[in-house]
């Protein structure tokens, strides 16, 4: 099953298996049903359970709100995060806040459900991520899916959450396809999962830089480095158990991150794993992020902006010391064709 | 049929008793602010006590209210525990937000209450939803949302009315147009200060009223409720009102120079106790009044002697 059609399959289920989950949003019942995630949902439960939105992106985010604290459970869909910046009154006055600012006696069981472009020149207001930037709030919890299973499995969990959760989407990983459990079935938010044992160095990443890490994990092994990948899977609550336990084995780390670097996931991991296993480190983190600039248009220099299984590969080869790889891999080249 | 028939006495007593409980509240808070116990930025709803009043006398128990920061009053007439917002006001735990909230964060779930916000134009929209929550379930209660007049230069709130216009939600849109945001007058603020008029484009009533006249806001409320409740969507009504008191605090505020005492005096003259008195006989007044002074003193007993709040987090709660 593509990444696509699990979101389909975990919303569809999630419908089916709670009448109060619904799904509004900006454009959610064009026909494209936006890249095909909410096929068919519409013809299924109606207009009623499928809200189509006017262009007020904040306004739906408090009437999410106002709807979840009545005990309904709102999925909240953005055809890009960049749009979800609109909201951010809502979103971390309001939603963050609700469960703290009344003393624990509401709850706010919220879904914002954002994609993130890359490709076709998309540019700077069409493929940020900002995972970060939410993952910094207390009151919100933050998804970022790697691969299909996940994709369902994380869209069930954030839905039968209790608390705001924002569940991001990269459409890089669209048409990635993998085995996915037909039954309705969810993966705990706040546990991150260990793709590839190893003893020599510990990749971990976050969204599309996960396949990157694999890739490049592949490629260290050639060379004789044996590297431990780790999917962080959520950005907050953070699992740095996880990844403390393997830098306390591997003593090496490499953070991959599908977002800019300051205040970012994998400066955040790297601090913690330095209070938590300072000695176990045997060299110093390093950090493969966006470059400190806006995402680019032209694919001249698209190609460019993106780091991948080659950056990762080239910054493990210097956490183990082991001079410059000889045989460098290549990051993953897809073609999305547009335009959206 | 005038506002004054469709009232029957015991309306008219239940009306002149919630505004003269909010009144004597706001004016304990002001008379025991200088003593700091209640460590929380006050917006004291004096002047305004018809507005609340009016409109949640026309809303049945299950209905819920959405107010703003100005908030007291607004808790206080929909039938919040007046316990538990002097408790909250001294940050005690056993205020009606646990010590969380603090003055702008007041909620009595089981008075409709719902939860305050401090952002202007915050709660509009969680109305809507709690309407469209309503809708799906088949409930037929109402969502009443109030706000001061400069929430109408946010973009969320021609946002909302558009929503719940174009899904007709059964909610009542409460403008308190008290003539200033802070210490900004409306004219410098707004283009065409005529805040019913937004309704038009929306297709809904707008409706302008004395908003210092409980008599007049209970039967422009009760219309727009009833609207609401029959399915036939919501009503925006500005209420002309106005603020005896600072913004925030508990002091008189004409030596800023925003606006004049003789404005504040005037406006007093015609204030909502003032209006009111013709709702009540001077002895009920006085018994009234007598009542409500020996709650507000158990209230403030109640705060003082309960507990501090004690951890800053549940343990479910102590993760990163």
């Amino acid at each position: 099953m593509k990444f696509r059609e699990a979101v389909r399959d975990g919303t569809i289920q999630a419908m089916e298996s709670d009448p109060n989950v619904f799904l509004i949003g900006v454009g959610i019942i064009d026909p494209r049903a936006v890249w095909g995630t909410l096929a068919g949902a519409l013809e299924k439960f109606g207009p009623d359970r499928v809200v189509e939105g006017p262009l007020s992106e904040n306004a739906l985010t408090g009437v999410c709100i106002g709807a979840a604290t009545m005990g309904m459970r709102p999925l909240l869909i953005h055809h890009r995060m960049d749009f979800v910046m609109l909201t951010l009154d809502q979103l971390f006055n309001h939603a963050a806040k609700w469960r703290a600012m009344f003393g624990r006696q509401q709850t706010v069981p919220m879904v914002v459900r954002a994609v993130v472009g890359r490709g076709w020149g998309n540019g700077p207001q069409h493929t940020q991520s900002h995972h970060a930037v939410f993952a910094h709030v207390p009151g919100l919890k933050v998804v970022v899916p790697s691969n299909p299973r996940d994709a369902k499995g994380l869209l069930i969990a954030a839905i039968e959450d209790d608390d705001p959760v924002i569940y991001i989407e990269h459409r890089w990983l669209h048409e990635d396809e993998a085995t996915v459990p037909a039954e309705y079935f969810s993966t705990p938010i706040g546990r991150a999962a260990i793709l590839r044992s190893g003893a020599d160095v510990t990749l971990v990443a976050v969204g599309p830089m996960v396949p990157e890490s694999l890739k490049a994990a592949d490629a260290l092994g050639q060379a004789g480095v044996s590297a431990e990948v780790i999917d962080l899977r959520t950005a907050r609550p953070l699992d740095s158990d996880t990844v403390v336990q393997s830098v306390a084995k591997t003593g090496r780390l490499v953070v991959a991150d599908a977002d800019w670097g300051p205040c970012g996931i994998a400066g955040e991991v790297i601090a913690r794993v330095s209070e938590d296993a300072f000695d176990a480190l045997k060299s110093r983190p390093f950090r493969v992020t966006w470059p400190d600039t806006s995402v680019p248009s032209s694919q001249a220099i698209e190609a460019q902006f993106y780091p991948g299984a080659k950056e990762i590969q080239t910054a493990a080869m210097r956490a183990c010391e082991k001079g410059p790889a000889r045989d460098l891999v290549r990051s993953t080249v897809k073609q999305f064709e547009g335009p959206f | 049929m005038s506002a004054t028939d469709v009232a029957s006495a015991a309306v008219r007593k239940d009306l002149y008793y919630r505004m003269l409980l909010i009144r004597r509240v706001e004016e304990r808070i002001k008379a025991n602010y200088h003593r700091r116990e209640m460590r929380s930025p006050p917006h004291l709803y004096i002047g305004h006590e018809a507005v609340a009043t009016g409109v949640c006398a026309a809303l049945r128990a299950a209905d819920l209210v959405f107010p703003y920061y100005r908030s007291h009053g607004w808790y206080l007439a929909k039938g919040g525990d007046l316990n538990t917002l002097f408790a909250e006001l001294f940050g005690r735990a056993t205020g009606c937000s646990r010590g969380w909230g603090g003055s702008m964060h007041l909620i009595d779930l089981a008075a409709g209450v719902m939860g305050t916000s401090a952002i202007v134009g915050g709660t509009l929209s969680h109305a809507a939803g709690a309407a469209l929550a309503f809708r799906m379930r088949g409930h037929d209660s109402v969502a009443a949302v109030s706000f001061g007049d400069g929430t109408v230069e946010e973009g969320v709130f021609h946002e909302t009315l558009n929503f719940a216009a174009l899904r007709r939600l059964p909610v009542i849109f409460v403008c308190e147009n008290n003539l200033y945001a802070t210490n900004t007058h409306i004219r410098a603020r707004q283009a065409r200060p005529e805040i019913h008029r937004h309704a038009e484009r929306f297709g809904m009533p707008g409706v302008t009223a004395d908003g210092n006249d409980a008599l007049i806001v209970y039967s422009e409320a009760g219309r727009a409720v009833a609207r609401a409740r029959r399915g036939e969507g919501p009503t925006l009504i500005e209420f002309e009102t106005y603020r005896l008191v600072e913004h925030c605090g508990v002091n008189e505020d004409y030596d800023l120079g925003y606006r004049t005492l003789e404005e504040i005096r005037q406006w007093e003259a015609k204030g909502p106790l003032e209006k009111g008195k013709t709702l009540v006989t001077e002895t009920d007044a006085r018994r009234m009044g007598a009542e409500i002074d020996a709650r507000i003193d158990a209230a403030l007993e109640f705060a003082r002697s309960s507990p501090w709040p004690s951890s800053l987090l549940l343990p479910e709660e102590a993760v990163r």
